[in-house]
């Protein structure tokens, strides 16, 4: 069973974000993390081979600190990487990072492709579907738990209310809901082998595409501004006996704010 | 099982000094840290003296991203409605090489890291470790979340309750007295308004300590320090005292009154507030050390109690630097010969001994019990604003002559036989 998941740093929730140029650059300070549902997404597949055997290979794309998501994959147990590193690939959409990591997990035969149902950076929601689109393959998302059998998968979404279960010939792409499973703490000898590998890498060329096929140039959406959310209004203290407080507290909501 | 060279636990600056050196020294080395990162989880008032330690770590004293260099001493005595301010500044201080600088560990112990493990070193953050592994009555490595990883020997660089020195059975039963709670608050302000309002130029820092009531007659004071574009801000107060209160105060209390003393005020106005943390420092000077070494293990930092409170200075990064190091050289010897036993690790100690760590704990080994007299933190505060008081107030009637008010004001609080015993007690320091 050979399972391909395709991952992302994406900058800490705890990160500094501002936006620049006039609404069309982000700022954003240099703390990364693993998207988090990427972490369920390389479980899932750790776990599958732990039952089926046969190899789990993370595939990432961009420069920097892009490789930290490999390493957390090598750490938690996965057996081959691959970073996709080009100047070329920098800004693109989710269409020309799809269209590149298919390319990629193309190189060499899988069963299973695994990633996040999101990234928690742009909150898009649209690799793992594109992935499945430019291979001509079943897209099952949302997934919270997962049983592979006779070359089948058994699979379970998480959908408004309720959950629905579907079955899917593989190969297939599945996204990761949170629920799917808890992801396991890399070990300190993990980290080790981690942080000793040499990562693999592959250029534009080395996929086949053409630099109008990437990055920017090959980008259907164009960000045209960012916006800052609403900034929240100051915080009022209500001091006094705590009694007295909550009277004046209900009052405010009730009055001022018409709330309640 | 293949063993690694060394075990380190704790990034702070003990355990990232070891790791530095012994990595120099071309040994393979594991530094596991409990927290997201080296630095995420230590609270230090701000302050580090930098040349005891810069023939230690050339290299990382003279690159590293500190704060701002301290050109500006200042002592705030404060009574209950009153405060005198003292401002010593030295035009030495402004010259290079600095003698001591601000310094925000977050930033700095990340940065420690990096060039560890630019150097090969294993720096594992988000790892506790839960026991040691022992080998033939020695120490043998460590287990962490079910994993065993056997090393020749370990550094115990875990800090002021170092769970692994008391594993090790070396840590004695921890003693209230010899331990302080400190609270400290971070506020950003942004670089020009710091320099203006402290009266400093591009880059200097000031220092600032207070002492009096603050601390409510407990052992215990505040300190205030200028960072690039943030104020740290907080208060120590001792553990013991803090339990045997008449009227018990919640430590955070203190906190809040003090940074709402319009002495405080005046510095962190128009500052938000961004971190809020607290932690135990050890106080028990030589008194409360451990026994530092074991066999297959050695303790350094705040783990073997390396931190004096002389009052005006507060002293625990150097210690944890010179130790480090030290440590990581008596590892590194035991290595090449092969013999991490006790025995052979007892040259850890004599390295102390040739060096500054303890010999300073040495000569003020009596500090702690000048400093816990409560009359340093009441009597005398109040005396001095008295005696301005009284110097400064024109009231309706007739003035007394100044030297009678004075004298008055001397003979209430310190001239008597309790003042006579404290300047004798001050001796000893």
């Amino acid at each position: 069973m050979n399972i391909v998941v395709l991952a992302k740093q994406v900058p800490d929730p705890e990160a500094l974000v501002e936006i620049s140029a006039g609404g069309k650059k982000l700022e954003i300070e240099q703390k990364f993390a693993t998207n988090l549902f990427d972490e369920f997404a390389i479980e899932e597949a750790l776990r599958i081979r732990e039952k089926h055997a046969g190899k789990v290979k993370v595939i990432t794309l961009g420069g920097g600190k892009a490789t930290e998501v490999i390493r957390t994959g090598i750490a938690m147990g996965a057996d081959e990487a691959l970073l996709l590193e080009d100047e070329a690939f920098l800004d693109g959409d989710g269409y020309a990072t799809a269209l590149a990591l298919s390319r990629a997990a193309a190189k060499e035969p899988f069963d299973i492709i695994l990633c996040g149902r999101q990234a928690i950076d742009h909150d898009r929601g649209e690799v793992g579907q594109m992935v499945a689109q430019f291979l001509g393959l079943p897209h099952v998302g949302n997934v919270v738990k997962l049983d592979i059998a006779d070359g089948k998968a058994v699979a379970e979404s998480a959908i408004e209310g309720g959950k629905e279960i579907v079955e899917v010939q593989l190969p297939a792409v599945f996204t990761a809901q949170k629920g799917l499973n808890e992801p396991r703490v890399p070990q300190i000898m993990g980290v080790m082998k981690a942080m000793k590998v040499q990562i693999p890498k592959a250029t534009l060329g080395d996929l086949g595409l053409s630099p109008e096929e990437a990055g920017l140039k090959g980008s259907k959406v164009r960000i045209e501004k960012y916006l800052s959310p609403k900034k929240r209004p100051p915080m009022q203290l209500i001091t006094g006996e705590p009694m007295q407080a909550a009277a004046e507290a209900i009052r405010i909501l009730i009055d001022v704010e018409r709330v309640i | 099982m293949d063993k690694i060279d060394a075990v380190i636990v704790g990034g702070g600056l003990a355990g990232l000094s070891a790791a530095y050196k012994l990595a120099d020294a071309g040994k393979q080395v594991i530094l596991l840290e409990r927290g997201d990162a080296p630095g995420s989880k230590n609270v230090t008032g701000g302050r580090i003296y930098v040349d005891p330690i810069r023939e230690y770590l050339p290299e990382i004293i003279n690159e590293a991203p500190f704060e701002r260099h301290v050109v500006k001493e200042m002592i705030t005595i404060l009574d209950d409605d009153s405060s005198m301010q003292l401002e010593y500044g030295n035009n030495k201080w402004r010259k290079e090489p600095y003698m001591s600088y601000t310094i925000l560990r977050a930033r700095f112990d990340n940065w420690f890291s990096e060039k560890l493990m630019e150097k090969g070193v294993f720096v594992i953050p988000k790892k506790k470790v839960d026991d040691l592994l022992w080998e033939d009555g020695r120490i043998a490595g460590i287990k962490a979340g079910g994993e065993e990883i056997g090393a020749h020997i370990v550094i115990a660089a875990d800090g002021a309750l170092s769970f692994m020195a008391e594993k090790a059975g070396i840590r004695k039963p921890l003693e209230p007295q010899n331990y302080a709670l400190a609270i400290k608050e971070i506020y950003k302000l942004d670089e020009n308004t710091i320099e203006e309002r402290f009266g400093l130029e591009p880059g200097e820092g000031a220092a600032n300590l207070f002492a009096g009531s603050i601390t409510k007659g407990m052992f215990g004071g505040g300190f205030l320090y200028t960072n690039r574009d943030t104020l740290s801000l907080g208060l120590v107060v001792g553990i013991d005292a803090l339990i045997r209160q008449e009227t018990p105060l919640e430590a955070y209390r203190l906190m809040e009154e003090f940074s709402a003393r319009p002495e405080i005020k005046r510095w962190i106005r128009g500052a938000e507030q961004k971190e809020y943390s607290a932690h135990i420092i050890s106080e028990g000077g030589i008194h409360g050390m451990p026994k530092v070494y074991t066999g297959g293990m050695l303790l350094a930092g705040d783990a073997a109690g390396f931190a004096l409170n002389l009052g005006l200075t507060v002293r625990g990064m150097e210690f944890a630097v010179a130790s480090g190091v030290l440590a990581a050289e008596t590892a590194n010897e035991a290595l090449d010969k092969g013999d991490t036993s006790e025995a052979f690790l007892s040259i850890y100690e004599k390295k102390l001994k040739e060096s500054f760590v303890l010999p300073d704990m040495e000569t003020f080994r009596h500090s702690k019990e000048v400093l816990e007299n409560k009359r340093l933190f009441t009597v005398y505060p109040k005396f001095l604003c008295e005696l301005l008081d009284v110097l400064f107030t024109i009231g309706k009637g007739p003035k007394e002559p100044l030297y009678k008010s004075a004298m008055t004001v001397a003979k209430r609080y310190v001239l008597n036989w309790d003042g006579f015993k404290d300047i004798m007690s001050m001796r000893k320091m």
